[in-house]
């Protein structure tokens, strides 16, 4: 009884206040989206808020059934749970059903469930077991390859559920390896290779190659010119120029139509408002039309009249820009970034190797879906359909995220008891 | 230690990258929300719809009440292309009259114009058929029926005078910020000159749409709408049954008939003849409607004769010589001159006058319209010694015409009139040479003839001139605005002419005796006692211009008149009894003469537009 008494006591209260803030942010969000004046009561299971009330009890019930779990059932199973995951995944495919256009959701009763979205925290979990593993080093390539195969073998199996955005989260974990001491360059290149890629799409790929060229003879006057370096700077120059040449051909053969229409959007390139360029149009229109205070809960209008597509679900932030302005916009997004940096904070406090690359495989979970949707909302990046955590409607994406996170505020509230 | 405690300082560059990421996302919401304005105002274009509340223009009235001009409820058949669903085509097809290809281009221009809002499909369906349509609407979702109103006019008359509106061009609508597409506007005539009267007060109200064009009720509980102002009435000076009248007399006849009432200026009836039903030119049928008219180069209806024709005016101008001289102290009722059956020019020219009893003074000269005697008067008008020169003279007699309202507009309450012309000093100069001009060489200005140019309303307000011994009002159609017993004040100046009062008796028993035992007994009413002069105005394009001005009766004049009968030979033959069956009816409120009223609308003076076997057969049309 004392050691149940206890663990509420070593919680970190500051993740869960953070938490419970997004929750509600998150449902007052999705009240007003789909507000309407015929509406009754909050418990109104026809309508969006109501279930997502429902969501939000039983993701409560959830967190704390997670507390209570001895925190070494995640470590011992963390490899069985992987692989139950990776199993759902795939019989996905074949018996799921498809909604908006991806093929990965169970029907259970009236709700749908996502096992993508559980399957991040299972491959968080089985990555992080892995590189708490005596004998590992990331900068072994023998390492580094079953690293990637965790991070990516499920990515590569919701890709084929057509759904690219939960897919692309799984990069992601490149963060976790990069704090296990994998070479910068790799984080790096998966920074430079978009912005590298956007470049060649908007300015002449020659001049470009010829800036590459200028940046590689400067690097390498500045450096010491051992062999090694040369051979290393010589293969990121011709890679680089390689794969500016080969962007338009990806671009226009490997992309799918709407990929492809999303991007050049972003880049200025298609202003067909009534078209691709809507969403991001319309979202920029809600939230612009914000000002500073906003228009008051329950006042916005491009939300309330669906203007905004997605909006209780990819697009809520419009909601919040709308609604609460610059003021309750900037305040989410510092409560994110608040949230991130206890997570990483948190992690760095851990005796167990394997709580701590938990932890970073939550913070880069949670930091890439926030970047990812508030960046498309705010028109900095193509149009991604995925939900940002904790606030946007769904049940799956709101539970996994819960697991997510309270699995690592169990790890840490037993971070004294381990060794 | 643990290997990858050597990697711990790793996670401030991690979370630097968190913090930046947020930063940037900090910096991005203030440029939007902040910085620029074109999303709230996108905002507002999305979710706010301002929906005009359009006031019902004025009414118009007559001069006892009746209603000229009015609304009448249209319908307009809208479309909104996305709430359509699985259409029956062939039903609705038929309901408004239209084939399925028809349907189908209206259906994709609406599309394309927007699928969310409402587009015209079907414009200006009559109440009847509305009625009809609203029964069956029901079965096709994405139609309604949106309310218009259409101008209409009780009487196909007096279509120059009240003119028509139509929807304001894009000109106006940068010019003019009131107006925006779609609006109606006056275009001619009243409508035109008292349209910010008529158009009252746009109203604006503010809905909220949503995405799918749903109506989601007022903005801010209306606190920014606006309502609507009905347009004010107008209460016209015009008297319907004379002016139906006028225009039944002119049927086919080019000319026009103007009278007034002198005590005030009021225009009674203003009638230009060809004419047109002003009906024609509402809705949907005006662009074909006038398009027509205008096309006609032979009646050319739209011409408004009365305000838009200058004549010379012929022999009605002698009564100004005989004021004018008189003021100038050349001429006394007394003064007597021979006729010599012609008064000559020099060059063996003589300017003819028709045989008539010799010598007369100046009311017989009046009476028997003799050419010589007025020659003579204008002679020696132009040849005044007080003056010093022919020059100063003419000057002298400009100013005393202009004073009558010749030669410029006069300034009346319906739109395009004629300045006129009266010739001035440097206009002489420059055709015969600088002061080479005499009193010779103007000598048609004595019987009318010649550079003068005179439009019927300045002709009518002439005779309302003389019947008022002097003054007039503008002559003006718009008795009163609003209220039926105030005053129209824009016209509420009395302009005097030059000429004093006292010599305006010896014109006026001139002008009785022309009626009673001159040139115009044809116009002779019993128990009125009408004063008036013939013209006959010469034209060089065909027959002569039949002239006729008049005022009746001669004590308190009702009724000013000028009637101009275009290619009709004498001023007596058509002008004349036009004017007096006018003046009947007007004064006695219906005609006795019912003879010569059909010899007058029978009468067709169109050249070469008589159809055979038709009444008249054009056998009265010798002078």
């Amino acid at each position: 009884m004392r050691e149940d008494r206890g663990i509420f006591y070593k919680i970190d209260w500051v993740m869960v206040g953070l938490y419970l803030a997004l929750v509600v942010t998150g449902w007052l969000n999705i009240y007003a989206a789909v507000y309407d004046e015929t509406h009754h009561h909050i418990f109104d299971f026809t309508q969006k808020y109501g279930k997502q009330m429902f969501f939000i009890i039983a993701g409560l019930i959830l967190a704390m059934g997670t507390l209570i779990i001895d925190p070494k059932f995640f470590s011992q199973f963390a490899y069985f749970i992987y692989g139950l995951f990776l199993f759902f995944l795939i019989i996905v495919i074949f018996s799921g059903r498809e909604i908006s256009g991806s093929k990965g959701w169970f029907a259970i009763g009236g709700f749908g469930i996502q096992p993508a979205e559980f399957a991040k925290m299972a491959t968080c979990l089985a990555l992080a077991k892995y590189l708490s593993t005596l004998d590992v080093d990331i900068r072994k390539l023998s390492t580094l390859i079953v690293a990637s195969a965790i991070i990516f073998v499920p990515g590569v199996i919701v890709l084929f559920q057509h759904d690219t955005g939960s897919a692309i989260v799984f990069i992601a974990l490149v963060i976790v390896l990069y704090r296990a001491g994998l070479y910068g360059y790799f984080p790096l290149a998966l920074i430079a290779l978009p912005v590298l890629g956007v470049l060649a799409l908007v300015i002449s790929k020659i001049i470009l190659a010829g800036c590459l060229l200028v940046l590689t003879i400067l690097t390498l006057s500045f450096i010491k010119r051992r062999l090694r370096n040369i051979l290393i700077i010589g293969a990121i120059f011709l890679i680089s120029v390689g794969f500016v040449f080969s962007v338009d051909y990806s671009v226009n053969n490997i992309l799918e139509k709407h990929q492809r229409d999303r991007i050049h959007v972003l880049l200025g390139q298609d202003i067909d408002l009534k078209g691709a360029g809507y969403n991001v149009n319309q979202s920029l229109i809600a939230i612009g039309s914000g000002k500073f205070f906003g228009k008051g809960f329950l006042q916005g209008t491009q939300t309330k009249y669906n203007f905004v597509p997605e909006q209780s679900t990819d697009f809520i932030f419009c909601t919040i820009g709308e609604e609460q302005g610059f003021f309750g916009s900037g305040i989410l997004v510092i409560l994110f970034v608040t949230l991130f940096v206890r997570i990483v904070l948190v992690a760095e406090r851990q005796r167990s190797k394997f709580a701590r690359f938990y932890g970073y495989g939550v913070a880069s979970i949670l930091f890439f879906h926030f970047a990812i949707n508030i960046g498309m909302t705010l028109g900095l990046l193509p149009v991604i359909g995925i939900p940002l955590p904790f606030v946007s409607y769904g049940g799956s994406s709101l539970w996994a995220f819960t697991l997510l996170l309270f699995i690592f505020i169990r790890q840490d509230s037993f971070r004294h008891e381990l060794i | 230690m643990p290997m990858e405690r050597l990697y711990a300082n790793r996670k401030y560059i991690i979370i630097g990258f968190f913090i930046l990421i947020g930063f940037l996302f900090l910096a991005r919401l203030f440029y939007v929300q902040i910085l620029v304005d074109k999303y709230i105002l996108s905002a507002n274009n999305n979710v706010l719809r301002y929906m005009t509340q359009y006031p019902a223009r004025g009414l118009v009235f007559d001069r006892f009440g009746k209603l000229l001009v009015y609304n009448e409820a249209a319908y307009d058949l809208m479309v909104i292309p996305r709430q359509v669903k699985n259409p029956d085509t062939a039903a609705l097809c038929e309901l408004i009259g239209i084939d399925k290809q028809e349907f189908l281009r209206r259906f994709e221009k609406a599309r394309n114009y927007s699928p969310y809002r409402p587009s015209i499909f079907e414009a200006q369906i009559t109440r009847e058929n509305y009625g009809y349509l609203e029964e069956k609407l029901f079965r096709f979702p994405g139609f309604f029926v949106q309310l218009r109103t259409l101008r209409k006019y009780s009487y196909p008359v007096a279509a120059h005078t009240l003119g028509y509106i139509g929807e304001a061009s894009p000109e106006i609508i940068v010019k003019n910020p009131y107006y925006r597409s779609g609006d109606y506007i006056g275009i001619s005539g009243i409508e035109k000159s008292y349209e910010e009267i008529l158009r009252g007060k746009k109203g604006m109200k503010i809905r909220v749409f949503d995405v799918l064009n749903r109506d989601k009720g007022s903005f801010r509980e209306g606190k920014y709408d606006t309502t609507s102002v009905a347009g004010t009435d107008l209460y016209s000076s015009m008297d319907a049954e004379l002016q139906i009248y006028g225009e039944l007399l002119m049927t086919n006849k080019k000319g026009s008939i103007v009278a007034i009432e002198p005590a005030t200026g009021e225009i009674l009836c203003i009638v230009s003849s060809p004419s047109y039903d002003p009906n024609l030119l509402v809705g949907n049928i005006r662009k074909k409607n006038y398009t027509q008219l205008l096309e006609d180069t032979i009646f050319n209806p739209l011409f408004n004769r009365a305000q838009m024709a200058s004549y010379p005016p012929g022999s009605s101008f002698k009564l100004v010589d005989a004021l004018i001289g008189q003021q100038e102290g050349v001429l006394t009722p007394a003064t007597r001159y021979g006729c010599g059956g012609g008064f000559p020019i020099g060059n063996g020219k003589v300017v003819a006058c028709h045989p008539h009893p010799s010598p007369l003074d100046l009311i017989g000269a009046i009476q028997i319209s003799c050419n010589s005697y007025f020659c003579r008067v204008f002679k020696s008008i132009m040849d005044n010694r007080s003056y010093i020169n022919t020059r100063a003279a003419f000057e002298s007699w400009r100013k005393h015409i202009l004073s009558f309202g010749f030669g410029k507009k006069l300034g009346i309450d319906i739109p395009n009139e004629l300045n006129g012309n009266i010739p001035t000093a440097s206009y002489y100069d420059k055709y015969h040479g600088k002061d080479r001009w005499r009193s010779m060489t103007i000598i048609s200005l004595a019987i009318g003839q010649g550079e003068i140019g005179i439009t019927p309303v300045q002709l009518a307000n002439m005779a309302s001139i003389i019947a008022n011994k002097g003054w007039f009002y503008t002559p003006h159609i718009i008795r009163a605005i609003g209220r039926k017993d105030s005053l129209n004040m824009a016209f509420a100046t009395k302009r005097k002419v030059s000429v004093d009062p006292s010599y305006f008796d010896v014109v006026i028993e001139g002008m009785a005796n022309v009626v009673t035992a001159g040139t115009a007994r044809g116009a002779k009413i019993d128990s009125i006692t009408v004063c008036g002069k013939t013209g006959t105005a010469q034209n060089p394009h065909g027959k002569n211009h039949s002239i006729f001005i008049a005022f009746a009766p001669r004590e308190k004049p009702q009724i000013a008149i000028s009637v101009v009968c275009e290619n009709a030979g004498f001023g007596a033959t058509w002008a004349a009894p036009i004017a007096s069956l006018m003046i009947e009816k007007y004064l006695k409120r219906k005609v006795t003469r019912k003879d010569l009223e059909q010899r007058m609308i029978n009468g067709n003076l169109i050249n070469g537009k008589l159809p055979e076997n038709e009444r008249g057969q054009g056998n009265i049309l010798q002078d």
